[in-house]
């Protein structure tokens, strides 16, 4: 009985120690030779796994990084400037700092503002009712509104809002990852800049429709009807297939354009609502003004001789706000000179369309 | 020769298949010719293909049998109006398809037709136009596969010249529950019919045609028996009755035992197939010299007032052929273009008939929902009906991780899109959508590689 059992862990052991030579010898023979920076680097990144960077995942950024030594055309989103940093420190080289972005919605087809045009029973997937027909709305343009987005974002920073259906972004959150924008197979996520006041300035529809149509279909949808190309100083306004499109780049925020803005297209995320509605009030008490000064002219024309003309105290602090306004755009105007060069110089990079 | 023995001798497909309600409400009603409506709606891409070219511009007169679109490139197709009046103008509307398409809308005034059209109800049986020569005039006529696809059939009977076909099939089949379109039309139109495949067997060269029919269209079967006892070459089939028994693979498997390879075509076993309504398209382009500009129509459901079938002009909105029939009936939930299986559900009823337009069934609202969707239970219902040989719920699972490739190398590119994995689900996964959008997404990387 002992016999057996010696034998037994006799065997056993030595096929052990047999097996752990030939492990031995093997493991030296295939070693796999890799740069102890990858795995440093790959300790850096946020482990997240996303593909925001371009690469199927961590590991192929680091490997990535370590392989060209640069970080001028590689970025981690989600890390942002601060993991840039870190990889930077471990391998040496200069870090490179990039704007952050963040995920934008462009359509405001709410359920109050897009009515709906019959009812979905398919499959709840944004991609299969797109490649059914044109979406339960009369915009085929717009938000599906079956959350693929939100399905596919790693981060929580997405969820439907039960009341207008729409996806809404969680700004603190999102690291512009790019999977949602990938994934909506009507094309309206964005990313946009951050910027540094936290604002953006945007067209919030893609309906290409003339129009005519789009009038009918959405009360928010974007007519091409040129009103904010008109306000803008900054060529930042594209207005084609009657859909205007603002370029970030170039946008300077003056909110000219959200206020001429009708059919309220034109978004303005982050910029407090006061300050538009100041700005209307301003606007709307010049083309007052003006009109006013157009009528006094013309009455003056006709009745030369009448001088005496009643101003009340408050056509007076009117016309001291509107005097004060002027002499402010005209010192604008003179800054925008140099910023107008800025923008001419800028323009065959603007062209290009942005990949970030 | 016994009818009884040809009753009973039904061949099938063996692999998969489903037994839904067959609903031929409409099998006992004649075709009834509808007027032209108002204003008709052609769109240009009423085919597989590309777009036809607008040949017409606002404010032109047109007369039925004009030519109104060119076809772009061979695989194309060329658009006749279907009405005369006057082109009021050219925009993006909505098709079958559910997506706004480039289309010709035409007031219509007074029925002039192009002289040249023969409109007697005369037979002519001799053929005398050679192959190449058929095959251009159906060119010319914009004849396309009446049965779904609408695949242009010029196209389809240009057959490559290192391919040998030796057997035309006629699919008559209709194996969709509730359309009777091709009943009907075998019924009513045999003559025709049988001239027709005469047409397409010199066309390819063949000797050999049959006629596959299911086995619920007893007196089709009988009518055309008789009519074919004397033709030589041409022979009825009798098939039982399962969906999809009118697939084209399906057909070809049923009646000659061939098995099309995995991504090849009938013609890779020297079969063509063609529509019964196609056929009759053939004759009447070919003998009669009057292109594709209308087609029979089913218009259905179990709450319509007068269900029927109805000869309408192409371009037809559909709210002129339910006006016909009685209206749109209360707690209508789904109008859908097609049969209950593969058909597909409109979204507004100005949508015009298209060529490939077999039937439009109206469903109630009770019926028309899908029911809740449960987890996959692992059952194998889908697998064991596939009638490709598929696994349905692997496919689905696959699409939903966004795993295309995987699903490319489990050949979802062969699924036919019947619909039956579905149908058969206890727990009512949506599982054609999925697999449809695995394709879509196949197809799509395909084109952008290329």
């Amino acid at each position: 009985m002992s016999e057996s059992v010696l034998y037994t862990v006799m065997i056993l052991s030595a096929l052990g120690a047999v097996a752990a030579v030939i492990l031995y010898f093997v493991s030296k023979k295939f070693y796999v030779k890799e740069d102890p920076r990858i795995a440093q680097v790959e300790d850096v990144l946020p482990a997240t796994n996303c593909g925001g960077c371009g690469y199927p995942g961590c590991n192929a950024f680091a490997n990535a990084v370590v392989e060209q030594q640069d970080l001028s055309s590689l970025h981690c989103p989600v890390g942002g400037n601060d993991v840039m940093k870190e990889v930077a420190d471990v391998l040496g080289i200069e870090a490179v700092e990039k704007d952050p972005y963040v995920a934008v919605i462009r359509c405001s087809g709410s359920f109050n503002n897009r009515k709906k045009t019959n009812q979905y029973d398919g499959a709840s997937n944004c991609q299969i009712a797109a490649q059914l027909y044109s979406g339960d709305t009369a915009c085929a343009y717009g938000c599906v509104g079956l959350s693929d987005c939100v399905d596919v974002c790693d981060f929580d920073a997405m969820y439907m809002d039960e009341v207008t259906g729409l996806p809404v972004v969680i700004e603190d959150k999102c690291t512009a990852c790019n999977a949602c924008v990938t994934e909506c197979p009507k094309d309206i996520i964005e990313l946009m800049p951050v910027g540094k006041k936290n604002q953006r300035i945007y067209v919030a529809c893609v309906n290409e429709d003339p129009n005519s149509i789009a009038r009918d279909i959405c009360s928010v949808a974007c007519t091409g009807c040129s009103d904010c190309l008109e306000q803008c100083k900054f060529d930042a306004i594209i207005v084609e297939n009657d859909l205007a499109y603002v370029d970030q780049e170039k946008c300077k925020q003056c909110l000219k354009c959200v206020d001429v803005c009708e059919v309220r297209s034109m978004h303005s995320d982050g910029v407090p609502e006061e300050k538009i509605d100041r700005m209307r009030e301003l606007r709307l008490k010049r083309e007052a003004k003006e009109k006013a000064k157009r009528e006094a002219a013309a009455q003056a024309t006709s009745e030369a001789d009448d001088v005496a003309v009643a101003v009340s105290p408050h056509d007076e602090k009117v016309a001291k706000i509107a005097a004060a306004k002027a002499r402010a755009a005209e010192r604008k105007s003179a800054n925008t000179k140099t910023t107008g060069q800025e923008v001419i110089s800028n323009k065959p990079k603007g062209d290009q369309p942005s990949e970030n | 020769m016994n009818l009884l023995s040809i009753f009973n001798n039904t061949k099938s497909f063996e692999m998969g298949g489903v037994h839904p309600a067959e609903n031929k409400l409409t099998a006992d009603e004649p075709i009834q010719v509808l007027p032209p409506p108002d204003a008709a709606v052609i769109h240009v891409a009423q085919h597989i293909g590309a777009p036809a070219t607008i040949t017409v511009t606002e404010g032109q007169k047109v007369r039925v049998g004009d030519v109104i679109a060119n076809h772009t490139g061979y695989v194309s197709s060329n658009i006749h109006s279907s009405v005369s009046g006057t082109v009021e103008n050219i925009e993006n509307l909505l098709d079958t398809s559910g997506f706004k398409k480039t289309a010709i809308s035409i007031r219509v005034e007074g029925d002039e037709w192009l002289p040249e059209i023969d409109r007697t109800p005369d037979l002519i049986s001799e053929i005398k136009l050679s192959s190449e020569e058929i095959i251009e005039r159906i060119h010319a006529s914009g004849v396309v596969g009446l049965g779904g696809a609408a695949f242009p059939s010029h196209v389809k009977l240009n057959v490559p010249k290192d391919k040998v076909i030796d057997h035309l099939l006629l699919n008559g089949v209709e194996c969709e529950p509730y359309l009777t379109a091709d009943h009907r039309l075998m019924l009513e139109k045999p003559e025709e019919l049988i001239i027709g495949i005469r047409v397409l067997m010199k066309a390819l060269n063949v000797d050999k045609a049959i006629i596959g029919i299911e086995n619920n269209k007893r007196d089709a079967i009988q009518l055309l028996t008789e009519l074919t006892e004397d033709e030589e070459g041409i022979g009825v089939q009798a098939l039982e009755v399962k969906y999809p028994q009118g697939g084209e693979k399906q057909l070809i498997k049923a009646v000659l035992g061939r098995e099309v390879p995995s991504g090849g075509l009938p013609a890779d076993v020297g079969v063509l197939v063609q529509n019964v309504g196609t056929t009759l398209a053939v004759y009447e382009a070919v003998q009669k010299n009057k292109p594709l500009v209308d087609r029979i129509t089913t218009l259905t459901g179990v709450d319509v007032t007068k269900p029927g079938n109805y000869l309408v002009r192409i371009g037809t909105p559909i709210r002129d052929l339910i006006n016909a029939s009685g209206g749109v009936p209360e707690h209508t939930g789904k109008i859908v273009s097609g049969g209950p299986m593969m058909g597909k559900a409109l979204p507004d009823l100005l949508v015009p008939i298209a060529k490939a337009t077999s039937g439009i069934l109206l469903i109630p609202e009770s019926e028309s929902r899908r029911a809740e969707e449960y987890n996959c239970v692992r059952c194998g219902k889908c697998v064991e009906v596939c009638p490709m040989g598929l696994e349905p719920y692997l496919l689905m699972t696959l699409s939903q991780g966004h795993n295309h490739d995987k699903s490319e190398k489990e050949n979802v590119l062969d699924c036919i899109e019947c619909g039956s994995c579905a149908f058969t689900c206890p727990s009512n996964r949506p599982l054609l959508d999925w697999i449809r959008l695995s394709k879509n997404n196949i197809r799509k990387a395909k084109t952008a590689k290329a």
